[in-house]
């Protein structure tokens, strides 16, 4: 706990001449959820694919405590190794599922290759661990052999969830993992998240642009607009008391949260 | 008169609001405060309307940010600043010293009350069983009749509602206690049983600071007051 475990050092990303993340730095620490928030093109996604190592950035570095090797800087290590962190160590649940998912194996394939890469080698226990997987996240078991082509967008969602978490991550990133669904399977997957982040202490950087998501689901919050990081603080601090007149906008043009 | 050492300290504390849609003009709200609180204490925030009495408390949690002065926990043995600190100490003290009862509560989607008071005890690493009843013992004392327990409280009434909330910010048995208008919207028997609970609580040895508008429950429970003034008004 003396140590962060990701930390980002004036990040910078253009493309062309347009400035889609400037200068942003911050500490992760273990255990805490951090909430990126902005209006669209405000550089959540750009941000959120420069620390995960996705996306280089032309100025600035991020470095990560890693359990294998210590304190890395994400974007000079080489691909391969790069590729290995992220398998072992990280989770990234992307907006579209069909982009998280292999769309052409089964559910039970999905999951049981995450554990294949940490090294997991018995069928049975794969299988076993799938299943549980499966019903943590209230998919009914007897769809462990089905692909995710036949699946819901929401139960996409959620086995995308179970293929990141199942390898117990130390690390994940969620791009809008609740958009794209309707409010009473964002309610499930909020409440799975929820319990998730608190069961296995998670660490999370999550983009969304909704602000009850936010309150829910984060510790600490921070707004974007044209790039920049324009607020930084508690999650309830920064919705409770905004300081900055976009984050004040922003809160003043929703319903209560 | 105890002589017990404070562990909640505030010194030249101010906070302003600044809202930009209203041509950005400062409006100042706390300006200068200074209290302190000891152990056993329950210091009453008193004042009209506007005044400042919850933004006081939410300051004191950490919720709001003022512009400068020092607010200085007891946490873990030592002292800690809250004013200007990062997220993660903030929240330590939130999970180990502080709690905060406020107005209303933040329903979260699916979970059910009983689940809802047991959390913090939970976050503290007690086990779940344990904390299900601890949980269930507070509704128990509170009132709330156990068929709904497992129901999630977003459909409950405002007072069943408030209850709840007090519960959850009861369960952990944090040393230092901040109750926003803890019975606002009870009846006069739930009412006793709220100031029941906050008596014992003091005589055990927490430190509270609290909004009571009622004044019947303000003497029940305060140990000292201290004078919050209107915006504007000369000190
Ligand atoms: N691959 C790309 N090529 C060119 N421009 C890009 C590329 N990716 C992003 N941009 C631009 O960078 C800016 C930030 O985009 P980004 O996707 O990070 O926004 P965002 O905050 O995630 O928005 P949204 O909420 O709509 O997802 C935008 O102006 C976008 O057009
Ligand atoms: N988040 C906020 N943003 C802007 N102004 C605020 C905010 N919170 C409080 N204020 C303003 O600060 C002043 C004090 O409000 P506060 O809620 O602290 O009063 P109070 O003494 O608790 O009143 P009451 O007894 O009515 O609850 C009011 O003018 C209020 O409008
Ligand atoms: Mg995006
Ligand atoms: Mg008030």
């Amino acid at each position: 706990m003396n140590a962060p475990l990701l930390s980002a050092r004036g990040v910078t990303r253009r493309f062309g001449g347009r400035i889609a993340c400037r200068e942003v730095s911050f500490d992760l620490w273990p255990g805490e959820v951090l909430g990126i928030v902005g209006e669209s093109g405000s550089g959540k996604t750009t941000l959120l694919n420069c620390l995960a190592g996705r996306l280089a950035p032309d100025e600035g570095t991020i470095t990560y405590d890693s359990a294998a090797a210590g304190t890395v800087d994400v974007h000079a290590l080489s691909e391969a190794r790069r590729r290995l962190l992220a398998r072992t160590e990280w989770g990234f649940v992307n907006q579209d599922a069909r982009e998280g998912l292999r769309m052409g194996v089964s559910a039970g394939a999905n999951i049981g290759e995450r554990l294949m890469a940490i090294g997991a080698r018995h069928y049975g226990s794969i299988r076993q661990t799938a299943s549980d997987w499966l019903a943590r996240v209230e998919i009914d078991l007897d769809r462990l052999d089905d692909r995710p082509t036949t699946y819901s967008g929401g139960m996409r969602q959620r086995l995308q969830i179970a293929r990141n978490l199942v390898s117990e991550p130390r690390l994940v990133f969620m791009d809008e993992p609740t958009g794209g669904l309707d409010v009473s399977v964002q309610a499930r997957l909020l409440d799975l998240l929820r319990g998730l982040v608190d069961r296995f202490h998670l660490s999370a950087v999550l983009v969304t642009h909704d602000l009850g998501v936010a309150r829910l689901l984060t510790h600490r919050l921070m707004v974007m607009q044209g790039g920049r990081v324009v607020e930084h603080g508690l999650t309830d601090q920064v919705l409770d008391d905004p300081q900055h007149a976009y984050t004040q906008m922003l809160v003043a043009s929703i319903l209560p949260v | 008169m105890t002589t017990m050492l404070p562990v909640l300290r505030v010194s030249a504390l101010n906070k302003s609001f600044v809202v930009h849609a209203q041509g950005g003009l400062a409006l100042p709200v706390l300006r200068d405060v200074a209290l302190s609180v000891a152990p056993g204490e329950c210091l009453a925030l008193v004042g009209p309307s506007g005044a400042g009495k919850s933004t006081l408390l939410r300051s004191l949690y950490g919720n709001y940010r003022p512009q400068s002065g020092s607010i200085q926990v007891r946490h873990h043995d030592r002292w800690v600043e809250l004013v200007g600190a990062e997220p993660r100490i903030t929240l330590d003290v939130r999970r180990r010293t502080m709690g905060f009862v406020s107005q209303f509560l933040r329903v979260i989607p699916r979970v059910g009350a009983l689940d809802v008071v047991a959390e913090p005890m939970v976050r503290l690493g007690a086990s779940p069983e344990d904390a299900r009843r601890r949980a269930g013992l507070l509704l128990g004392l509170l009132g709330i009749p156990e068929r709904l327990w497992p129901l999630p409280p977003a459909t409950f009434s405002g007072g069943e509602q408030q209850r709840v909330n007090i519960a959850r910010s009861l369960i952990a048995d944090y040393p230092i206690l901040l109750l926003d208008e803890p019975t606002a919207s009870l009846d006069t028997a739930n009412r006793d049983r709220v100031v029941e609970l906050v008596r014992r609580r003091r005589e055990a040895g927490a430190a509270i600071v609290g909004i009571f508008h009622d004044v019947a429950v303000r003497d029940a429970v305060a140990t000292r007051l201290h004078d919050v003034a209107l915006p504007g008004a000369q000190p």
